[in-house]
């Protein structure tokens, strides 16, 4: 049966194809009070490939993602997901857009009040109603196994370190199942161990699912490892974008100061 | 004096002399400021009005957090609030039978209790208590789950926050708030009552008769229900503090403060208005 959501895909890009961009932003311009955070960005994403947005800090990253979610919109420009433009979108017809989408947050941002396994639920109690509850407990308990923490289900958020909570943040993202995956500082302030932990199951994932991602982060190494592309951001905008091997090539200054530093 | 010794010696100059205040066109800078300030202030909370107007009249809708905000407004905040009324009662009871004893009219303190309970003392102090325990409550909450990024969590997972924060806890205040003061009335009448048996006998049965004598619903129902309009104002003001907070956990103690003082204010300016209003069309 047909979502709302696929009738409105339907009604926005008829003819969308397969092979265009998943994630079209094009020469967006974002600023906060005076101070401009984005300036003519632009950055495409197809299906089943993974971006990774490395930058200095303040150099709009995460405001990048957040634009791409619709939790800010664009001073100017557009951020199309499947062809249609989400920005000003009703809350509601957003909502139907982003059901297929998952987001992890820099710092998890999980729900204090609720549990590890409650967290996790939480996306499907409301868009699952189908479901049973038996179902969405095995659910839950399932994507919990594929981050590793299948025997914290009753925790509380506030029991459990920063890494574990991340895991537990990627588990919720991943729980609609989504085509499109945004992961903001995914391995940041991680031990090394716990980084490539969060790597292996972030390719396994893309291996599985074929969503398209944007990673942001500051791990030149995570980026490498994970990512199909690099984009590094100065100012504002693209700098460079490309394989690794493309920035490790780069004449652009800042491009071999940047790689020179991580 | 070197250059650089110009410079720190301006640099260490109190800011006070820097301070443009005292010129014409500062003031009126900052008076515009405050102003156009003031303004946005009303304009945002009326756009936020409008979501969570849209949000809860459209479904899904989310019962059971309607439920359990029932729950945090209403049981939780009784004990305050019978506390508070009984309190209220008491010293009515004392400050009354006082005053018209002087006046030689103590056949009149049960009606007089009763309707200066009723009629104003028990809606406004309910709305008043309940403004401090629930709206502080809603406010830090709400503005603690905007600091961490939690509302944000919410609105990615693809559900409306207007609809899953803000609608139930309104809702649950504009309800409860006329049960509560219907709980505050009757511990003030009550403890009302027996402060004055205390006192000089006086039987409750007698108290009841004389107290409600002559009294009409057009009496004692508007001023009970228009505590849901008490309601509303708490629950809103709250949730808009709580939900546009930032800054961390000073934001947040600022979003709790801003909570409780704009929504007594509020009340006590609706309370004017609807006082008026119940006159003219309860009389």
């Amino acid at each position: 049966m047909a979502t709302a959501y696929d009738n409105a895909m339907r009604q926005a890009a008829p003819e969308h194809d397969d092979a265009g961009p998943v994630i079209a932003v094009d020469n967006v311009f974002k600023s906060f009070a005076t101070h401009k955070v984005l300036d003519g960005i632009s950055l495409k994403v197809r299906r089943g490939e993974t971006v990774a947005v490395l930058g200095r800090s303040g150099t709009g990253k995460s405001v990048l993602l957040r634009l791409t979610i619709g939790l800010e919109t664009p001073d100017s420009g557009s951020v199309c997901i499947h062809g249609r433009n989400i920005a000003g979108l009703a809350l509601d017809r957003m909502g139907e857009i982003r059901k297929r989408m998952g987001f992890l947050f820099q710092h998890a941002a999980l729900y204090d009040s609720l549990t590890v396994g409650g967290n996790v639920a939480f996306p499907l109690e409301h868009h699952r109603r189908d479901m049973s509850r038996s179902e969405r407990v095995d659910r839950v308990k399932q994507l919990l196994a594929e981050v590793g923490m299948e025997g914290d289900l009753e925790k509380m958020p506030s029991d459990i370190s920063g890494g574990m909570q991340k895991r537990v943040g990627l588990a919720r993202a991943l729980a609609l199942e989504p085509e499109i995956l945004l992961l903001d500082e995914p391995t940041a302030g991680l031990d090394p161990i716990s980084s490539g932990e969060i790597d292996d199951l972030i390719l396994k994932l893309q291996r599985e699912r074929k969503m398209a991602s944007i990673v942001v982060t500051h791990d030149l190494h995570s980026a490498r490892v994970i990512a199909d592309r690099l984009a590094l951001l100065d100012h504002g905008n693209v700098a460079i974008e490309g394989r690794f091997e493309d920035l490790e090539r780069s004449d652009i200054e800042f491009v071999k100061q940047f790689l020179k530093q991580s | 004096m070197t250059g650089r010794e110009l410079t720190v010696a301006q640099s260490a100059r109190p800011p006070l002399f820097d301070r443009p205040a005292t010129e014409p066109r500062s003031i009126a800078n900052t008076v515009e400021g405050r102003f156009s300030g003031f303004l946005e202030w009303f304009g945002s909370l009326g756009v936020f009005f409008w979501q969570v107007m849209k949000a809860a009249a459209t479904p899904p809708f989310e019962w059971r957090e309607l439920i359990r905000q029932l729950d945090e407004v209403g049981s939780k905040s009784l004990p305050l609030v019978a506390l508070a009324g009984s309190a209220i009662g008491v010293v009515l009871s004392l400050e009354a039978r006082y005053s018209l004893s002087r006046f030689g009219a103590k056949s009149m303190f049960p009606a007089t209790l009763v309707y200066s309970v009723i009629q104003v003392m028990g809606p406004i102090m309910t709305g008043l208590v309940v403004s401090g325990r629930v709206g502080a409550g809603m406010g830090a909450e709400l503005a603690s789950m905007k600091v961490t990024e939690q509302i944000d969590a919410i609105e990615a997972s693809a559900i409306n926050p207007y609809r899953l924060l803000a609608a139930p806890r309104i809702l649950a205040c504009i309800l409860m708030l006329p049960l509560l003061t219907l709980a505050a009335d009757t511990c003030a009448l009550l403890t009302g009552w027996f402060a004055q048996t205390l006192v000089e006998p006086l039987s409750f049965h007698q108290f009841v008769e004389s107290g409600f004598s002559g009294a009409t619903f057009n009496a004692f129902l508007p001023p009970t229900f228009k505590t849901a309009v008490y309601g509303f104002i708490i629950g809103l003001i709250a949730c808009f503090q709580g939900m546009r907070t930032r800054g961390g956990a000073a934001g947040v103690g600022r979003a709790a403060t801003n909570s409780v003082v704009l929504a007594s204010l509020f009340l006590i300016l609706a309370d004017v208005v609807l006082v008026k209003f119940i006159l003219v069309f309860f009389p």
